[in-house]
């Protein structure tokens, strides 16, 4: 997701509705093709949009890192099983499909995904489909991601020290209740936390309270004693 | 605005166990600190406080506003501030966690950026505005789940142990954007020193309010009783 500091294209600034069509386009463009120039070359021009977009070769491997070893498995295994060809072809495929998704995420700001995925879903609403709660869904999804993700690191960690070895049911298992419990607290602070909204997308008056005040007495006064610092 | 909340005769019951037992209180005062064991009961008296929980008997009222009828409404009196601020950041990016308090009111695009900005000024959070929420601090998350409350100007803010998770110098900082907050302010902590400045401290024992004072006498009935 953008962040300040990264580079500001005018890929950047297309709009989150284009690039998601765009996506969906050649996502289902490149499972149709089968040719192994086409999809090299496909493949190519995705590195080149990261690079017009000011994205690091560092930061673009890291989008596949998480990946690679299924990648691997899958050439070993299509090119022992059917021909290294079909293997260097879905390695691409696959590996395309995923920087060029990555792409539009490390490019759009999230407000702006989401609106696009409600604006899409609207005319579904007939159908009793709530665009507000998917966009919240989505924006969820993309926030615990790594929260989730950290807290596997912990639950491995303490396993390592209690010298329990890598075992997927006894990491599974206390994940899946944290995360549960979690849920509820995250329910729970969504409610709180959105006293305006009913989540069906409907806005409503602003109340006497939203007046723009000028900056208060108390105004810029904490953390300007203690320079806050990123986590390194 | 000072906010007034009054609890009467609340029963909260969980299946069988009873967190808490009768309790009538008046909460009026602009700095109230409530302290108490693990299990005491004072974390489901602040879920009351602005209707997250509905008590199983009794009523609480917040400005006249029952919170098992008009929870909307209280909540926007009433912010809440969760002892893990992980939970309670729902936005990957941390100006679009602030500006999820706005959700729902007809802001113009402009107004709502000038919102976020003040709120994110007021903790200095404005140099990470546009940076991952993960990617911050624990006190600097504690910090953006309290931007996030604030946005929604509350008049009073419940915080549930915000110090628990943090180091003494994050602690530190989240205790003195605490003290220094204009809303009227209710802490549910274990940082006996945090209350020392209050206008009250309610002593919580076994689902029972056990002392209620200023903070001195208050806090040497809850060392005494710990003991």
């Amino acid at each position: 997701m953008r962040s300040r500091g990264e580079i500001s294209s005018f890929l950047h600034e297309l709009p989150a509705a284009a690039k998601l069509l765009v996506l969906a386009g050649a996502g289902t463009g490149l499972v149709l093709v089968g040719s192994l120039p086409v999809l090299a070359g496909a493949f190519l021009a995705t590195l080149l949009l990261y690079w017009l977009a000011g994205i690091s070769r560092r930061q673009a491997f890291q989008q596949l890192r998480p990946l690679l070893w299924l990648l691997v498995l899958l050439f070993i295994v299509q090119g022992v099983w059917q021909s290294w060809e079909l293997g260097a072809l879905v390695v691409l495929r696959i590996s395309t499909l995923i920087l060029l998704a990555a792409f539009v995420t490390l490019t759009t700001r999230t407000d702006a995904l989401i609106a696009a995925v409600e604006s899409a879903l609207t005319p579904f609403r007939r159908f009793g489909v709530n665009p507000a709660k998917v966009g919240l869904a989505f924006s969820l999804a993309l926030r615990f991601i790594p929260v989730i993700a950290q807290q596997a690191n912990d639950i491995r960690d303490a396993q390592r020290a209690r010298g329990l070895g890598a075992n997927p049911v006894a990491l599974a298992l206390p994940l899946i209740v944290r995360t549960l419990r979690m849920a509820s607290d995250v329910a729970d602070a969504i409610d709180a936390r959105s006293p305006y909204s009913d989540h069906s997308g409907d806005e409503g008056e602003l109340p006497p309270r939203f007046v723009l005040q000028p900056n208060t007495s108390n105004a810029r006064m904490s953390c300007n004693d203690a320079e806050p610092q990123l986590k390194t | 605005m000072m906010t007034t909340i009054e609890i009467r005769a609340v029963h909260q019951r969980f299946e069988t166990f009873e967190a808490l037992k009768g309790i009538d209180l008046t909460l009026n005062e602009k700095r109230i600190g409530i302290v108490g064991s693990n299990g005491s009961g004072k974390s489901t008296f602040a879920r009351l406080l602005n209707g997250l929980l509905i008590p199983t008997s009794g009523q609480v009222l917040v400005d006249g506003l029952d919170t098992a009828k008009s929870g909307k409404a209280v909540r926007r009196k009433v912010g809440f501030v969760f002892q893990n601020p992980d939970n309670q950041i729902v936005f990957p990016i941390v100006e679009e966690d602030v500006a999820f308090g706005l959700k729902g009111l007809k802001l113009p695009a402009a107004q709502r950026g000038a919102l976020v900005e003040e709120v994110l000024d007021r903790y200095g959070l404005g140099p990470f505005r546009s940076h991952p929420s993960h990617t911050l601090s624990g006190g600097q998350k504690q910090l953006l789940a309290l931007a996030g409350v604030l946005i929604t100007r509350p008049d009073c803010v419940v915080f549930d142990e915000p110090t628990t998770l943090l180091d003494l110098r994050n602690a530190r900082r989240v205790a003195k954007v605490i003290a220094e907050m204009e809303e009227t302010v209710i802490v549910v902590t274990h940082d006996l020193p945090l209350l020392q400045s209050f206008d009250r401290v309610i002593v919580f024992d076994q689902g029972r309010v056990i002392a209620d004072d200023e903070p001195n006498s208050a806090l040497a009935r809850y060392v005494e009783r710990m003991q």
